[in-house]
């Protein structure tokens, strides 16, 4: 079967210079194969981070601190509005300068964290600004009934949190966090400006070599539109399987 | 309030901000002078930090506040120029996007299918792989007839951030014009409005003031993203601050110049954030 598909598409090259090199040649695959892997590896840790960042954060801005509320404010707002690129800079070059070097197996020194750590760090910190907001709405969607009822029956704050209010917030802000999510996997992307080999960074390393630039453009932009859909097909059949039968919000 | 998401379809808006806060109140409005105020002190505090790692290693011979401003003048022209690019991007991809929209609801059904799978595509494909695809993609000059016209790259780079613009803006019109109730379609057409004055009479006036909120929402999105140039090789405030790092070759500049171009964004984009939470507020129809 992959026989026949690198055979046809080479057949597709040698006769018509449509070049999907990345069928058939073998050094092509395997880079992009490897580009596809770490997209995918970035897309989950940072999904996985954001979403702890926005339940933190949220947690933070229903506080009765002042300060910590003030400090989500803040958190939240500046990471909303400044460019994810810049934010990514900023802890690429600036921060990773701050912090000490390590030595590495060679015995030569190295960063801390490598660009991929900074790239997830980076990202998930700019979603997890999203999420917060997201979950706030969420958790402000709940009715106060709910969280008076359990008060009543002796619930500490932490446990009607945990207990009530998250189960129901969850459900509710379900649709605007995948919205969010997807714009995370259209993020990553990003990481391609500090040189962390995701799809894209893969995709310019082939088609500078092979020098077949709209084949892979369209074989990119089918990828990230597939991938795109499959977190959708995820969200969706997740948001049927936590429906509560008969709670309409 | 926000577009109403239909359930048949994987509707992928970018998040809307979400509307909560009535009127910004007297309250809200000190506390986002006071987010400003703490932002500028963590500012500054980046700069003390950055010269407390400097005064550990050689004496530089300007103070970095010096260095800053020396810089700025440059890498503010370089924002304005983002800011150029954003506005150029915004008016070319709302006007296609407008077109889009209409066509997701024609009543014939090609139109409609093209337009909701153009729509669809350019949506869900990462901003900075469009800008790669229009760069890389477009001719480096346009013949019409034997006049040529050259494509300079910033023009490219505006067509390709304009076509995600585009997919969103027709996002927005779409959701604009399913969220007006369908009684005044039928209401319009009792009273024998051609379809196409039901939309421009009566529709698309209702529609249009909610999608103000949601069409500023994507322009501040823009803005942001026009800093993506940077990545192809465009001049601008992102450039030109990595330039003005390697012209001056320290290590404890980095961490105060970044936190300035983040800051001359976020002054532009947080002003147009509060602006469209504001008039989320204020803009829904009644019925």
């Amino acid at each position: 079967m992959m026989d026949a598909i690198a055979h046809w598409f080479k057949w597709l090259s040698n006769q018509h210079g449509i070049n999907y090199s990345v069928f058939f040649d073998n050094y092509d695959q395997t880079l992009f194969l490897k580009g596809l892997k770490t997209t995918i590896i970035l897309s989950l840790a940072c999904i996985a981070l954001s979403i702890l960042v926005g339940l933190i954060g949220a947690w933070l801005q229903g506080s009765r601190i002042r300060a910590a509320r003030v400090g989500t404010a803040m958190f939240v707002q500046f990471f909303r509005n400044t460019p994810p690129l810049v934010q990514l800079a900023f802890f690429y070059y600036a921060v990773s300068a701050l912090l000490p070097t390590v030595t590495d197996s060679f015995g030569a020194q190295t960063p801390l964290i490598n660009n991929l750590g900074w790239a997830i760090i980076s990202f998930s910190l700019f979603a997890g600004a999203f999420n917060i907001e997201i979950f706030r709405s969420g958790i402000e969607a709940v009715p106060s009934a709910m969280t008076e009822a359990a008060e009543s029956l002796g619930y500490t704050r932490f446990q009607i949190y945990r207990i009530v209010v998250i189960p129901i917030a969850f459900r509710i802000c379900l649709p605007s966090l995948g919205n969010n999510l997807v714009n995370l996997v259209k993020t990553t992307t990003l990481a391609y400006a500090i040189g962390v080999p995701e799809l894209l960074y893969a995709s310019a390393q082939i088609w500078s070599e092979a020098m077949n630039v709209r084949e892979m453009m369209v074989l990119l932009l089918i990828t990230y539109v597939a991938l795109v859909a499959i977190l959708v097909a995820v969200m969706q059949r997740w948001e049927k399987s936590l429906r509560v039968p008969g709670y309409v919000s | 309030m926000r577009p109403v998401q239909s359930s048949s379809l994987p509707v992928l808006l970018t998040p809307n901000r979400t509307a909560r806060d009535p009127l910004p109140s007297l309250t809200a409005i000190i506390q986002s002078r006071l987010l400003f105020v703490s932002l500028l002190g963590t500012f500054f505090i980046s700069c003390g930090i950055s010269a407390a790692y400097s005064a550990a290693g050689a004496q530089p011979s300007l103070s970095i506040l010096d260095v800053l401003l020396k810089w700025a003048p440059l890498v503010f022209g370089g924002f304005l120029f983002n800011i150029a690019v954003s506005i150029a991007s915004m008016a070319l991809g709302t006007a296609s996007g407008l077109l889009l929209g209409l066509g997701q609801i024609s009543p014939s059904r090609p139109i409609s299918k093209t337009s909701w799978f153009l729509t669809q595509f350019f949506r869900n494909s990462p901003w900075l792989v469009l800008l790669f695809f229009a760069m890389f993609l477009l001719p480096f000059d346009l013949k019409i007839g034997s006049v040529t016209v050259p494509l300079p790259a910033w023009f490219k780079a505006i067509i390709g951030l304009a076509l995600p613009v585009m997919a969103n803006v027709a996002e927005i019109v779409r959701g604009g014009i399913k969220s007006i109730p369908l009684s005044q379609w039928e209401s319009a057409e009792s009273l024998a409005f051609s379809r196409r004055q039901i939309l421009w009479q009566i529709i698309l006036p209702q529609a249009f003031k909610r999608m103000i909120p949601p069409w500023m929402n994507l322009y501040a999105i823009l803005t942001m993203a026009t800093t993506l140039i940077s990545v192809v090789g465009i001049q601008d405030s992102m450039t030109l601050t990595k330039a003005a790092l390697v012209a001056e070759g320290r290590l404890d500049l980095y961490l105060p110049f970044y936190m300035m171009l983040l800051l001359m964004f976020f002054a532009y984009c947080y002003p147009i954030a509060r602006l469209t939470q504001s008039l989320e507020s204020r803009v829904a129809v009644k019925f």
